[in-house]
């Protein structure tokens, strides 16, 4: 992929505003992923896929490899074994070694939200949200500057365009953080617990965003506890324990009739955490 | 003690002259050249190489376990021997260089593993190659954490820059050893000489404070 021809297409709406893409076409497909840290065998064997448009929430225990997920799929781990195919355009095989430019192109592809938003405090909003375009992807700054103000005003931050994250809540950092990966034009968003650091009354400022995100047609990939958030957006929710998918489908189903026990436990405990 | 004011009064201007042909232009060009070196230790001490590590580590090793006037003289009295001769000033930029070279090494190294991991990742996740990140995410935000410790390190290179008297620098020191062995009056003109060091250091020490309230806007407290 060239730096000046950032996402490569498909998957995304063509802009932020634009009417949902769901085609049904496959966007990702992983298979068999494996992912060891020394004794530690984190993911045994994790398959998943998903549509275009498509939004699945990923739950379970903690420490049951969510993260880790999300790390392998945007190249900030490299996988053991296993396979992702993303749009049926890159195809990466981990049981071979990967090129550093291979994990580039499956970063390229994916964007992803951190639980600890981890904007560059040394940059204005604004910066932070072009840096990506225009530094790595070679966009012009005339083009992406009036891009980027769109998408803060789109999440209610057009007045913080020239603040530093310090100066932010936690709420207002998280949405700076989506608007940052949004602006790099993914094929994948990639949520890890986009709410969990925050104080209870700014979890719904951002849970309203990436519901009009997904309402939008972007495809996203959600780690999160908020049951009732995957319930009303998601169209799949997959629950993985100890390496495996354990059990996966419609959030109804998943969340109210599991068929493993495991995944019962797992939700009478969030539902009901004493 | 009878004081010959007027002796203290007459020898001000060469003191402070000396300070300003002398002890700054030395301290600032050595400072700046130490800090170019010092970047490029603490990096390779970084390194996942383990060769280019070693290779840092000795020299900060060297630099640190080592007396800064006993560097001063292997390269102005010692290299002459093996064929290079240098005048008093190159002898001395060089000299002090180095020594910043290795003290400012660590105090960057430190900086950069300051900066927290997950900035390392935001940076990767949005595309960029570790050499970016480096220099558009890690460094800048790891050159507020160096501005104190390097500020200490500029101070003492200012008074450490009297040892370049000793080979023949005319800095502030020097021009005061030369007017007290002339006037025999030894001890106010060393104790003016240090009058002047204290002043310039006041100097920079403000300018450090200021420097410091201006980067703490943007650091979380
Ligand atoms: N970089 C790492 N090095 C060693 N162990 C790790 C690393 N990252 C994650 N782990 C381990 O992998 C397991 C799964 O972690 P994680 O993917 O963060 O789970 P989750 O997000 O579901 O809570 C944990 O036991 C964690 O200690
Ligand atoms: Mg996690």
């Amino acid at each position: 992929m060239s730096p000046t021809d950032p996402g490569a297409g498909g998957g995304r709406p063509a802009d932020v505003f634009s009417a949902p893409v769901h085609d049904g076409a496959p966007l990702l497909t992983v298979s068999g992923l494996r992912k060891s840290f020394g004794d530690n065998q984190v993911l045994r064997s994790i398959d998943l896929s998903m549509a275009r448009g498509d939004v699945v929430t990923l739950v379970g225990p903690s420490g049951s490899g969510k993260t880790t997920v999300l790390r392998c799929l945007n190249g900030l781990e490299v996988p053991d074994g296993g396979a992702v195919d993303v749009a049926g355009e890159l195809h990466l095989d981990f049981a071979s070694p990967l090129s550093r430019r291979q994990v580039a192109a499956l970063r390229d592809r994916s964007a992803m939200v951190f639980q600890h938003y981890h904007l560059f405090p040394h940059m204005t909003v604004l910066q932070n949200v072009i840096e990506g375009p225009v530094q790595v992807q070679g966009r012009r700054r005339d083009d992406v500057v009036p891009e980027a103000e769109a998408m803060l005003a789109r999440v209610g931050l057009a007045d913080k365009r020239d603040s530093y994250p310090v100066e932010l809540s936690g709420g207002q950092q998280q949405r700076v953080g989506i608007v940052r990966a949004l602006a790099l034009r993914p094929q994948l968003l990639l949520f890890d617990e986009p709410t969990s650091a925050l104080d209870p009354e700014l979890v719904g400022d951002v849970l309203t965003v990436m519901k009009e995100l997904a309402d939008e047609g972007w495809t996203m990939l959600i780690v999160t506890h908020e049951l009732a958030f995957a319930r009303e957006v998601a169209d799949q929710v997959v629950f993985m324990d100890e390496g495996y998918v354990v059990e996966h489908g419609d959030p109804d189903v998943v969340l109210r009739e599991p068929r493993e026990e495991r995944t019962r436990q797992f939700v009478r405990r969030l539902l009901s955490p004493f | 003690m009878h004081i010959d004011w007027h002796l203290v009064s007459t020898s001000l201007w060469p003191l402070v002259r000396g300070a300003l042909i002398g002890t700054i232009p030395l301290a600032l060009a050595s400072f700046a050249i130490g800090l170019v070196i010092a970047l490029v230790v603490a990096l390779m001490r970084l390194s996942r190489r383990s060769l280019v590590s070693a290779v840092a580590r000795a020299y900060i090793s060297v630099i640190r376990g080592t007396p800064q006037l006993v560097q001063l003289f292997v390269i102005f009295y010692g290299l002459p021997s093996v064929g290079v001769t240098l005048s008093p000033w190159p002898s001395a930029i060089i000299a002090f260089s180095l020594n910043v070279g290795g003290y400012a090494a660590e105090v960057i190294r430190a900086s950069i593993l300051s900066v927290p991991k997950g900035q390392w990742e935001a940076a990767h996740t949005i595309g960029m190659s570790h050499r970016q990140a480096l220099r558009r995410i890690i460094l800048p935000q790891a050159a507020r954490v160096s501005v104190p410790p390097l500020s200490n390190t500029f101070i003492s290179l200012v008074k450490d820059t009297s040892l370049a008297s000793l080979i023949l620098v005319p800095e502030l020191f020097r021009r005061g050893q030369e007017i007290a062995a002339y006037s025999q009056a030894f001890l106010p003109v060393y104790i003016e000489a240090a009058v002047v060091y204290w002043v310039v250091c006041l100097f920079l020490s403000a300018a450090q404070s200021r420097v410091e309230k201006r980067l703490d806007r943007y650091v979380a407290h």
